[in-house]
């Protein structure tokens, strides 16, 4: 009987192709489309994660309190110890020291007076160490637009626009006006090494990427940083993980007496990141049942057109002494048989399109010129193991509850009247 | 000789919904059929003949009164048994045909046997004997769209014929074929008729058909008008 279904379905292609193509589109929409809204997402919580709140961050609680502020009066002290625990306390993990500040920036010309002056974001991070993970982190070497990596003590990189604002040439002088840890005024000269341009309008403003050593002597943070931190050696962010390191760390560590104990904050309690993440998980579900209902309400009626083509066929096949539960049983076994082929090709070829969106990448810069939130211009597509299958099974069942809609209407039908309308 | 009817109708009534009352397309019917019978229901059309033909078929019920079709009452089946009835006893030819389309002749005439789960080279055999009495058996890897009306009719007669049922339901078999054909198949149906002693019931108004059928059944408005045993020697 197999056989003669499936025979069936290759001979007809009204019965066969319509299905498939509308079962094997759909699913290789939702394939590409979960993997791109995957990527989005996944390179948004990066970008944040490797600019600003890392996977999980580690301050006083005092300067949690009043983070958005980047009060190094209240940063962490003793951070050379501490990088030496850490990696042991927690191996899945890797830990950087980041310095936050903000000051003015200040170039003098030839006699010392100021020449230009404006307000700058900085980010210390460890600049200089051979192999620091922080340079390959910030994408630092492809963002360099003039000049090259600072190499030597007290060179800095700036965001290019800001050094085009303040006409400043790799190898100028530079002097940062800002606040010592203990509040005291303070003023350091830095080199220019060179200017980045990351293709994001926060960033792009007016930032100052130093080394933590020069910070330190800068505003006077020895052993100190106002932030550490941490990253997934895996790379991505995963909330269950990083929930397990946040609860360890903070049983450990945070006293709530203590402002000045240390608290762990996990990527969605920071930045707003929380929604972000949230519809990471969500939007899986609500695509296979957007996906479910559409393609049902598609098949349905597709099998309805069919189905019409084929009362002739299912009243003889009843008049014969076929059941009626048993046409209605042959109509699914054959919608399961294009639904499997359907979403295996639909899954095929949004797999190709998904594979070509991560390796390409699509440059949205141009989207994102006015975007204050922190995302990456170029947005990749990323296949997960749920890329996989998220099309497949939807693909198979839409396929199968549109026949059994479309097939009610024929098992309602009084025998005889089958007839009737082939006659009609 | 074994003279117990195969078919048995009493007062038979069939009411249609019509609007806001009821049509009556059978107004009590009462008809014995013997095994081997060679019969014509006549009359114009609307008299009656498809309504008639699908309750002996067991496709539709009885409103009122009985049809006892091989003993089992038509009205009380259920479902599964009416199927069951159909599967092993009887045979439908149409006036459409009613080819699968997308099959071949042996693949067509081939169904039932596969509904009955007769095995492979069983059914190769009976497809093929069947194919035979009908004279396609050069045809068997045709589809229905090459076949003229008059074959394809030959094709659902050996499908209707091929598990060799008690009785053939024919509902005008000849309306939509031109003399030569008509003739063909009748006689086709005559010769299964005397040699496997297959009750053939047919519903017409065809002359040709008229001129073939031992028995005449008159249906006019839902009534049995007339009913004739013409003597052919
Ligand atoms: N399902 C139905 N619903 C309502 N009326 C019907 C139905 N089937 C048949 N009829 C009516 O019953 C009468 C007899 O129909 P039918 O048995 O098809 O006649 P015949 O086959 O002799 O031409 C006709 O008037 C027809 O309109
Ligand atoms: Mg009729």
């Amino acid at each position: 009987m197999i056989k003669f279904l499936f025979s069936g379905l290759i001979r007809d292609k009204h019965r066969s192709l319509i299905p498939f193509l509308v079962t094997a589109t759909g699913v290789m929409l939702t394939v590409v489309f979960h993997a791109w809204m995957t990527g989005v997402l996944g390179n948004s919580i990066e970008f944040n994660a490797r600019f600003s709140t890392g996977h999980v961050k580690i301050m006083t609680r005092a300067y949690a309190e009043n983070m958005s502020q980047t009060p190094n009066d209240l940063a962490i002290l003793g951070t050379d110890t501490l990088m030496n625990v850490l990696p042991q306390l927690f191996p899945e993990m890797l830990f950087a020291e980041r310095i936050y500040f903000g000051g003015i920036v200040d170039i003098p010309d030839k006699n010392g007076e100021t020449r230009a002056q404006g307000p700058a974001m900085g980010i210390g991070i460890d600049l200089l160490s051979e192999n620091s993970p922080e340079i390959e982190r910030l994408n630092l070497a492809s963002s360099l637009k003039n000049g090259q990596l600072p190499v030597n003590k007290n060179e800095v990189l700036l965001s290019n626009k800001f050094a085009e604002k303040l006409e400043l040439s790799p190898g100028d002088t530079l002097t940062l006006v800002s606040t010592t840890m203990y509040g005291e005024f303070t003023l350091h000269n830095f080199t220019l090494a060179g200017t980045v341009e990351f293709g994001n309008t926060a960033l792009d403003r007016g930032t100052v990427i130093a080394d933590l050593r020069d910070l330190r002597e800068a505003l006077n943070m020895d052993a100190a940083a106002g932030e550490i931190l941490g990253f997934l050696k895996t790379g991505t962010y995963d909330v269950v993980q990083t929930t397990a390191v946040t609860n360890r760390f903070n049983a450990r560590f945070l006293v709530e007496e203590d402002e000045f104990s240390l608290v762990m904050k996990n990527l969605p309690e920071l930045n707003n990141m929380g929604f972000l993440v949230e519809y990471s998980d969500k939007i899986k579900g609500i695509l296979v049942a957007v996906f479910i209902f559409a393609m049902s309400l598609i098949l349905w009626n597709a099998g309805l057109l069919g189905g019409l083509r084929r009362y002739g066929e299912f009243g003889m096949r009843l008049a014969i002494g076929e059941e009626k539960s048993h046409v209605y049983l042959t109509m699914i076994i054959e919608s399961s048989i294009i639904g499997f082929f359907g979403s295996l090709a639909g899954t095929a070829t949004g797999l190709a399109i998904a594979l070509y969106l991560q390796n390409q990448g699509l440059d949205l810069g141009f989207m994102m010129k006015n975007a204050s939130i922190m995302m990456p211009s170029v947005f990749r597509a990323q296949i997960t193991p749920a890329t996989w299958y998220i099309g497949f099974i939807p693909g198979v069942i839409s396929a199968q509850i549109g026949t059994m809609l479309a097939g009610m209407g024929i098992y309602k039908r009084q025998t005889s009247q089958l007839f009737k309308e082939l006659e009609a | 000789m074994n003279n117990e009817p195969v078919i048995r109708i009493k007062d038979l009534k069939k009411h249609f919904p019509s609007g806001s009352g009821r049509f009556t397309a059978l107004n009590g019917i009462d008809l014995l059929f013997s095994k081997g019978e060679f019969t014509g229901i006549i009359g114009p059309s609307g008299s009656g003949k498809t309504t008639l033909l699908n309750i002996i078929g067991t496709l539709d019920t009885p409103s009122e009164g009985e049809a006892l079709i091989l003993g089992r009452s038509a009205g009380s089946l259920s479902a599964k048994e009416s199927a069951a009835l159909r599967k092993s006893q009887l045979g439908f030819i149409f006036q459409t045909y009613n080819l699968f389309p997308v099959y071949t002749v042996f693949e067509n005439v081939e169904f039932p046997l596969l509904l009955q789960g007769v095995e492979s080279s069983q059914r190769r055999k009976m497809v093929l004997d069947a194919l035979e009495w009908v004279g396609l058996t050069d045809k068997i890897r045709s589809r229905p769209a090459q076949l003229s009306g008059g074959e394809s009719q030959r094709v659902a007669i050996a499908r209707a014929m091929v598990k060799r049922p008690a009785i053939v339901l024919a509902d005008e078999p000849t309306a939509n074929l031109d003399a030569k054909n008509s003739h063909n198949i009748l006689q086709t149906m005559e010769k299964l008729n005397r040699e496997l002693r297959t009750t053939f019931i047919f519903a017409t108004h065809d002359e040709k058909v008229i001129g073939y059928v031992r028995r005449k059944i008159f249906l006019f408005d839902g009534k049995v008008a007339g009913d004739e045993i013409i003597n052919k020697n």
